[in-house]
């Protein structure tokens, strides 16, 4: 193991070379472009030696993706915002196809106006693209989540493509020092990519025809089943990475200090990794307080909530906003427990925009959670 | 190569779903006869998407991909590095787009694709409509004709695609006519055996779209050769070689029929001759054949 400082984008590079994707095919966007600049590097050293597809927009970088992986390919791509968004057809068409295409989101806010802070509308956005979705919160878990994905996208069970967030510049651009195995430790672990159908002259199979209603109802079943089977496969990819590598950031979610607690704190992302410090200042001051950061929203994590919400009383973050209805998290929590739990659910938004979340904001949060004093969602922060 | 010596193997097979008459598929036999069975189909919203038959049957005998409708280009540059990487340099990737998914939405993608050199076949079969949805106007639909969004007529001449392609300074790009076999399987031909970015268009008259009874597709796409409505021609490492009729006409060796003999078969013309003659407009279809005529004479002519 070396230990490297870097940044998040550049960590995230570091781990897709050494997945060894034959094709990467990328399109730059702020603040996903160091990520991709690094990858250009690589290929300048010879240190990458797949093929770098340098396309004219997102939707060819996914189009492309989609190509080599159907060809039989390792892939890969990274994007941000605006990026995903135009994405967005070819991500439904990824998944339906089955195709484990594996790719880096830099969560930035959606224009307009322009703003090319964190928030994380642009993926929550996509939940319904049949996309697994990881969100990290530390330079280790980006390196670790990118390799765990290869690992899941391909498996014969899921054969899904995934998503790996992070934050914008919070992360993408924040040096910190993360552990980098061995390149046969990573070879080990994923091994080389054996397709479960590609196109292949001599099997002249015609992919993505018509198909009536029978037949696609059963593609929808069959990726919810992949789902489903992600779900039980991410905590045993998790602890088999550890066995590897000594580093484990939790199954879909990390728990944080969660004994005896009377609240849970559910956040995401960047506002997941404060929130352990405002959860060991709330805990130091009394408070029976503990964090289930949510490291994965689909497959969504509903066994694991459901028994925080059999334990606990649940407070929600969300650095997103489903514009008529509220943050996705606090809605998705509440629907986990519908029947299973009478706990009550506090929600707030907060940093929409790139607003900064401090620890001490999260713990203002939660102390007014633990007041009883949040029935609805709160906006946090919004000036009056 | 002359007809009686084109191979016997199919790819298109028989059974598909196309229309009675349909030019996409005299297309398709002509330019699968012409690549081989080594070959992998990149194939975006279009009619050969419902040629291609319902799942779980299909009337390819080759690999195909499906892919969005503006994503032929970029879909075939992905299989292209996926195979290189894989050592697999004798399969030919051909993207089959019509002309919405070329000239239209799918222009972009596909000028990125030409200008990273990707090394495919860029086919554009072209109805001059969006015939797959029940035509309606592109942008290789020509002036006056009616479609679905046209109902008086286009207001605007087609665009030049295949000088818009010239411009990528590819190593090949071509224009052929279902009707001339000989014409599309050498063309095809040629472009397998070229590295890089290549670009075929062929014309395909499309009975329902442009209303003209089944048994004259062939006849179709001969007279908008001879009209001069359309050009047999190839540019190689861009050096212009005017094919067959066309050939003729640039050179003036024939005199080019007037448009007339070609639109008045087309019912997506009916309105240019009822209920009286329409020869304000005629006479602009005539004039803007002439004009693009004397502009190739001028570009292409050998001084």
């Amino acid at each position: 193991m070396t230990i490297i400082i870097d940044t998040g984008n550049r960590i995230a590079a570091k781990a897709a070379i050494m997945a060894k994707p034959a094709v990467v095919a990328a399109y730059p966007i702020t603040p996903q472009t160091t990520l991709v600049e690094a990858i250009a590097e690589y290929v300048a050293t010879g240190e990458f030696k797949g093929d770098y597809i340098c396309v004219e927009s997102e939707h060819s970088a996914m189009s492309a993706c989609i190509g080599a992986s159907a060809a039989g390919s390792r892939t890969f791509t990274a994007t941000s915002s605006h990026g995903l968004l135009l994405m967005h057809e070819m991500l439904h068409w990824a998944a339906l196809a089955r195709l484990p295409v594996v790719m880096c989101n830099i969560n930035r806010v959606v224009g307009p106006g322009w703003n090319i802070w964190v928030d994380e509308n642009d993926s929550i956005s996509q939940r319904d693209t049949g996309w697994i979705q990881f969100y990290c919160s530390s330079n280790q878990e980006i390196f670790d989540t990118v390799i765990q994905a290869f690992k899941l996208a391909e498996h014969e069970k899921v054969v899904l493509p995934v998503m790996v967030n992070l934050n914008a510049f919070i992360l993408s651009h924040t040096s910190m020092p993360a552990d980098v195995p061995e390149q046969r430790i990573v070879d080990d672990f994923l091994g080389s990519y054996v397709p479960k159908w590609k196109l292949d002259i001599e099997n002249p199979i015609t992919f993505g025809n018509i198909i009536g209603p029978d037949y696609y109802y059963k593609v929808r079943k069959a990726m919810q089943d992949a789902q489903d089977h992600a779900r039980k496969l991410i905590p045993q990819i998790s602890r088999e990475w550890k066995k590897l590598s000594g580093y484990y950031h939790g199954d879909l979610l990390e728990l944080y200090k969660c004994e005896g607690a009377e609240y849970i704190l559910l956040s995401m992302g960047a506002i997941g990794a404060e929130s352990k410090i405002a959860i060991d200042n709330l805990q130091k001051t009394g408070h029976k307080i503990g964090l289930a950061r949510v490291r994965v929203i689909r497959p969504f994590p509903i066994e694991e909530i459901i028994a925080l919400g059999k334990q606990a009383d649940l407070i929600v973050i969300d650095r997103n906003i489903s514009v008529g209805l509220e943050g996705a998290l606090f809605s998705e929590v509440k629907t986990a427990l519908y029947g299973e739990s009478e706990a009550d659910v506090h929600g707030f938004i907060a940093g929409l925009g790139g607003k900064d979340v401090t620890y001490k904001d999260i713990e203002t949060m939660c102390t007014k959670a633990m007041k009883g004093k949040t029935k609805h969602q709160i906006w946090y922060g919004v000036e009056e | 190569m002359a007809l009686k010596d084109f191979p016997i193997d199919e790819c298109l097979l028989q059974g598909n779903a196309a229309c009675p008459g349909c030019p996409a598929t005299i297309g398709l036999r002509l330019v699968l006869k012409a690549l081989g069975k080594k070959t992998i189909l990149v194939v975006p919203a279009c009619c050969t998407a419902v040629i291609e038959s319902l799942y779980p049957a299909t009337s390819f005998d080759v690999p195909v991909m499906n892919i969005a409708f503006e994503a032929a280009a970029a879909g075939a540059s992905g299989i292209e590095a996926s195979l290189r990487q894989q050592g697999k340099n004798d399969i030919t990737i051909a993207a089959w787009a019509g002309d919405g998914g070329t000239y239209d939405i799918g222009i972009q993608a596909l000028s990125g694709a030409l200008e990273r050199k990707t090394n495919f076949i860029y086919i554009c079969y072209n109805n001059q409509i969006y015939s797959n949805t029940g035509i309606q106007r592109s942008g290789a639909t020509p002036f006056a004709a009616w479609t679905t969004t046209t109902v008086s007529g286009k207001e605007e001449f087609r665009k030049e695609m295949g000088e818009i392609i010239i411009a990528h300074h590819i190593p090949y790009v071509a224009q052929t006519c279902i009707s001339y076999p000989e014409d599309v399987y050498n063309k095809i031909l040629k472009a397998k055996s070229i590295k890089g970015p290549k670009y075929v268009e062929i014309l395909a008259p499309c009975p329902p779209g442009w209303r003209f009874g089944m048994e004259k597709t062939v006849e179709m796409g001969r007279l908008a050769v001879e009209t001069g409505a359309w050009a047999l021609w190839e540019c190689e490492n861009d050096v212009m070689t005017f094919n067959g009729k066309s050939k003729l006409l640039l050179e003036k060796k024939i005199e080019r029929k007037p448009i007339e003999e070609w639109i008045k078969y087309q019912g997506r013309f009916g309105h240019l001759f009822k209920p009286q003659k329409d020869t304000v407009r005629l006479k602009q279809m005539e004039d803007h054949i002439d004009k693009i005529w004397e502009r190739y004479r001028t570009c292409y002519l050998p001084h």
